[in-house]
């Protein structure tokens, strides 16, 4: 099958029934393993067990930001080939990546409140990971404020992609910028190296996430058509009931 | 040039002239650096400390203020259909704009500066160092509005979404901006390096802003 043949929603759609149950056993299969490995692994000598919330902290940011890459790929999508998936997968991605940030900013101020004694500090890497979490959420906005779908797709895919040359950008200035002010960064995720014994256990952890991200928005968008057909029919009732002047 | 001189003059002569509320953003600015020193209290040092930051954060929600009726009244009255179907590259269109919008808002505050600095307890020199990093921050902030006034100019509420957009995108020119300053005020950091990367960063926003803000407008009125 080429994947021309998935821009029909209605292929997409019977793919992704198909596909999803699959995907959910692999997903929890994956976690299992992942949480069991994480079990398994050492405790850190200075920090005790609270490094095992980098098991689920580091796969959250790193969602965070594959979620954005996710939407300004789309967003190129929609803007260059007019691609109807390409809309919904923008829109289905929005919300997931900003509650993968937002798992990311919570687990990290928990890790943080044993470590620093204080739920947030204003380090380079927690503001530039907030920042993103606000743009996700000024997306959403932009999404649930304008009426028609396929405007509001391409309305959203500019901002998208505004946002990916700014991301950078705004990572560089808050380093550079803290750097000027303070000493360097607190967060030092296990110094030089990081050792096997915790590499494995993270990188199963990582791949669990993202098979869970795949499952939620292949799920998401399955919705988002249903949605948009469900749109399309209410219009259609809406024209041809009496009285609508027609 | 002349359909642009045209726009230019005429976005000026509307802000400056009754109606245009070119002078509010400047008021605006007064008003948020008189209020900061009743909410952080008298104390000359500290006022000092955080000046650079007030006038900075001052002129950000200043430039914000009258984002939102970039393109609304040529949308409304209908002369944005015109412009989009001009023979003039929407491109340059924008770009006259902003350099109009810029003149009546961002110039306004640069040179209100020296003299707000003076009540953040900020002297001549110190003032003036603030001045010329808004000179060169603010057409960055102007640029970067320009996008969130596209994207919103045909919707309900659109001010509020406008900001939403907008502020987050501003952050490195805040850095810089204040790190500049403070650079020029107190040291230790050479006032040379964060100012050329200020100047990067309008640039940059220059032309993301202008091909962002042309591509928006075409999207939203097909």
């Amino acid at each position: 099958m080429a994947i021309i043949d998935l821009a029909n929603p209605t292929r997409f759609l019977g793919l992704a029934h198909r596909a999803l149950p699959w995907l959910s056993e692999i997903t929890a299969a994956v976690f299992l393993v992942g949480l069991f490995l994480t079990y398994g692994a050492p405790d850190d000598y200075q920090q005790g067990a609270t490094v095992k919330i980098m098991f689920i902290h580091v796969p959250s940011a790193w969602l965070g930001m594959f979620g954005w890459a996710l939407m300004s790929v789309a967003a190129l999508g929609t803007l260059v080939w007019r691609h109807p998936l390409a809309d919904v997968a923008a829109k289905a991605a929005a919300p997931i990546g900003a509650a993968f940030t937002f798992l990311c900013l919570i687990t990290g101020a928990l890790w943080g409140r044993p470590m620093w004694g204080t739920y947030w500090v204003w380090d380079a890497r927690l503001t530039s990971v907030l920042i993103l979490f606000l743009m996700y959420l000024g997306v959403i906005a932009l999404w649930r404020t304008v009426e028609d779908p396929s405007r509001a797709a391409r309305a959203a895919a500019i901002l998208t992609l505004v946002g990916a040359i700014n991301l950078p950008i705004i990572k560089f200035s808050v380093d550079s910028g803290n750097t000027l002010n303070k000493p360097a960064s607190v967060i030092r995720l296990g110094g030089p190296s990081i050792y096997p014994t915790i590499l494995v256990p993270l990188l199963v952890m990582a791949l669990a996430f993202t098979l869970l991200f795949v499952t939620l928005h292949i799920a998401a968008m399955g919705n988002e058509i249903l949605r948009r057909r469900i749109r399309t029919l209410r219009l259609m009732q809406a024209q041809s009931a009496p009285g609508s002047g027609e | 040039m002349r359909p642009l001189a045209a726009i230019f003059m005429r976005d000026v002569r509307l802000a400056i002239r009754v109606g245009g509320g070119g002078g509010i953003g400047v008021l605006f600015f007064l008003i948020v650096v008189v209020l900061m020193p009743f909410a952080i209290g008298p104390d000359l040092a500290l006022l000092a400390k955080l000046g650079p930051a007030v006038l900075w954060l001052a002129a950000l929600l200043a430039s914000l203020l009258t984002l939102d009726r970039l393109f609304a009244g040529e949308h409304e009255d209908g002369s944005l259909d015109l412009i989009l179907m001009a023979d003039t590259p929407l491109e340059l269109t924008v770009a006259a704009k902003a350099a109009a919008h810029w003149l009546t808002t961002g110039l306004p505050l640069v040179v209100a500066t020296p003299l707000l600095g003076l009540f953040m307890n900020l002297d001549g020199s110190a003032g003036a160092a603030v001045a010329l990093t808004l000179l060169a921050g603010t057409p960055a902030l102007t640029f970067i509005g320009l996008i969130g006034a596209a994207l919103s100019v045909a919707l309900r509420r659109g001010g509020l979404l406008l900001a939403v957009l907008v502020l987050p995108l501003t952050v490195p020119v805040l850095i810089f901006g204040v790190a500049a300053s403070n650079a020029a005020i107190a040291g230790p950091p050479p006032f040379g390096t964060p100012f050329t990367i200020l100047c990067a960063l309008t640039l940059v926003c220059m032309v993301v802003g202008i091909f962002a803000a042309a591509a928006a407008l075409r999207q939203g009125m097909e």
